[in-house]
């Protein structure tokens, strides 16, 4: 039987993956992938508490999640295309007129 | 059972890895696929089958599509090199290393391997769910309903060329 | 805990079930071919393939022979690895959504009982759909993998197509499900046999969920074809019938592993709709004691073969869709026409208590 601490440790990996390339990334479409990442990992915790907590809860909570995480996945995207269309750029960098 | 759990994990840890450290987004978003469905398998392993073929269907088939369409019409290629100061990495680095350090701490703390085995059985099935999301979690589902009503106008809108 | 040699029949008698069954349907897959030549030929007034053997009945190995021994291109500019894995995924996606199809009934062998699939899971056909959501990757990335306009073009339209048609596709069974109570394939086909009876009278009509669910029924085999990227709604493949849409840039094995995933496509929805609409594998039942096993098999390829027949006999008659027509048939009809369909079903489902 694998202990909880098993796949606690798998999402806490994923998600400092997610969050390593969410500060390190320069294209935004990549950010917007490790944010997914992020989001994943989480999810992969809340299985795991709902599995071990007897739980369905647990589920439930994945199941709004990912369908949020696709509602934002449409918006974010439109938002890349029209800040393409924009700049022609996909680098954040390039994104920066509101910095000091 | 427990090889399983081990294999599908390296699997999406190496996958994960792929795609932070990728320079084309289109390998990325195939390491990202490949993470939802060794994800998807780990689901199933605790029993979540109808968790487990949700997230294949709507994570890794429609919107990791959505990633793939955009990345392909936008011809996104290589990822040039930052030209920005090395600030960024010479603070993030360590943030990310105390974080992932004092995540594995917490966890090593609170769930020692020793702990109590698990209940019996969850019944994962799409029944168990449907009752459970349509007697308790209704006014989420049809809160959740608008959002997506207001997420698609909002692509539309967005992405439109001219009004 | 299951024992040793437990555990190795289960895995011996899974191997031979794959076996079979990919022998099979490779077979199926590379007459399906033959059948659509002769079929499209006789429709169009001429004879088709009837030099290599009898009727032409080899022209399929001849084919085969074909595409082994022709020059494999890969084109310059092209993405190597995603060119390779493009129509390799497509492939085993194909392949991979016949795993939970039941073809018949079963037997007991030795007091074991071994039915005809290599396995049932409790949400089998979220299963299929997971594969068909899947698929769309490789045409997505046969496309773009190509470096060329055509392709990519052909790719992305296709995708387009693929992912509205999943939709209503997905709609149009929600009414059966209903009707049967179970995502389980086999348990779909149980729930349809016998008659039907109206007020304890039995009607001699199958119990079968087509009488239940026409609007059903016709939205998924419509939204079947259009997943399946057949004729008419097989714009992006066939664009202007010079350039191959997506697969323009491939050749010899490569091109062969997408045509040969169509065709898997085409056999698994056939599949999918006598499961879900026709009884599966439920008919008139006679005869010996062997007979009476391989009689529902029978049944059910019977079945699928009229569903491949009429998917050819459509691919010989109508025209082809305009690309807009296409997106907004089935945007602006067979979404709605699904809705209306679950709406329907849940009322009258509710009314009769």
């Amino acid at each position: 039987m694998v202990p909880l601490s098993h796949y606690l440790a798998l999402s806490v990996i994923l998600f400092v993956l997610g969050a390593a390339g969410f500060i390190f990334r320069r294209n935004i479409i990549t950010v917007f992938m490790c944010i997914e990442l992020m989001l994943n990992a989480v999810n992969l915790a809340f299985m795991a508490f709902s599995r071990f907590l007897g739980n369905l809860d647990g589920q439930i909570f994945v199941f709004f999640v990912i369908v949020v995480a696709a509602a934002e996945a449409a918006v974010g995207l439109a938002i890349i295309i029209a800040l393409h269309r924009n700049r022609e750029s996909l680098n954040i960098e390039d994104v920066d007129a509101m910095k000091m | 059972m427990t090889l399983l759990f081990y294999i599908f994990a390296a699997v999406a840890v190496l996958a994960a890895l792929n795609m932070v450290l990728q320079r084309t987004p289109v390998y990325s978003a195939l390491s990202l696929i490949v993470v939802l469905c060794s994800l998807a398998v780990v689901y199933l392993l605790l029993g979540a089958d109808f968790m487990a073929v949700i997230q294949v269907i709507v994570y890794a088939g429609a919107i990791m599509v959505l990633f793939v369409f955009v990345i392909m019409l936008l011809n996104a290629g290589h990822e040039r090199p930052s030209h920005r100061s090395r600030l960024v990495r010479w603070l993030g680095a360590p943030i990310i290393f105390a974080l992932f350090f004092e995540l594995l701490v917490v966890i090593w703390d609170q769930f020692p391997p020793t702990s109590a085995a698990p209940p019996a059985h969850l019944d994962g099935s799409p029944r168990a769910i449907g009752t459970l999301l349509f007697h308790n979690y209704v006014l989420p589902f049809e809160v959740t309903s608008i959002l997506i009503l207001v997420a698609v106008l909002g692509a539309v809108v967005l992405a439109k060329k001219e009004f | 805990m299951a024992t040793f040699s437990d555990t190795a029949v289960l895995v011996i008698i899974a191997a031979v079930k794959i076996a079979v069954i990919l022998g099979v349907l490779l077979t199926a897959i590379a007459y399906t071919t033959w059948l659509e030549r002769k079929v499209v030929a006789h429709i169009q007034a001429r004879w088709g393939p009837y030099l290599v053997g009898p009727h032409g009945l080899l022209q399929p190995l001849a084919d085969g022979a074909k595409f082994i021994l022709k020059e494999d291109i890969l084109p310059a500019e092209a993405d190597k690895f995603i060119y390779w894995l493009a129509p390799f995924l497509g492939f085993v996606l194909a392949f991979l959504s016949i795993a939970v199809i039941p073809f018949g009934e079963g037997f007991t062998l030795f007091g074991r009982q071994i039915r005809f699939e290599i396995t049932d899971l409790n949400v089998g056909l979220l299963f299929v759909f997971a594969v068909t959501s899947l698929g769309v990757y490789s045409i997505a990335l046969a496309g773009w993998s190509s470096n060329s306009k055509y392709p990519l073009f052909g790719g992305l339209r296709s995708s387009a197509q693929m992912i509205s048609y999943e939709l209503s596709l997905g709609l149009a069974v929600i009414g059966a499900i209903m009707c049967a109570g179970t995502l389980s394939l086999r348990g779909i086909v149980d729930a349809q046999s016998g008659f039907w009876h109206i007020h304890g009278v039995n009607t001699w009509v199958p119990h079968w969920y087509v009488f239940v669910q026409p609007i059903g029924f016709f939205v998924y085999f419509t939204s079947a074809i259009a997943e399946t990227n057949r004729v008419p709604f097989d714009l992006p493949e066939g664009e202007t019938e010079l350039v191959g849409g997506f697969h323009t840039e491939y050749s010899s094995m490569k091109f062969a592993m997408f045509f040969m995933s169509e065709y898997a496509n085409m056999v698994t929805v056939s599949c999918l709709a006598t499961i879900l609409f026709f009884g599966g594998w439920h008919g008139p039942r006679f005869g010996p004691q062997i007979l009476q096993i391989f009689l529902p098999v029978f049944w059910f390829c019977l079945k699928v073969f009229c569903f491949l027949f009429f998917y050819i006999w459509m691919r010989g008659t109508l025209p082809r869709f305009r690309y807009d027509q296409l997106m907004s048939l089935g945007w602006k009809f067979l979404l709605p026409l699904g809705l209306l369909n679950i709406l329907l079903t849940s009322f009258l489902i509710a009314l009769r208590g």
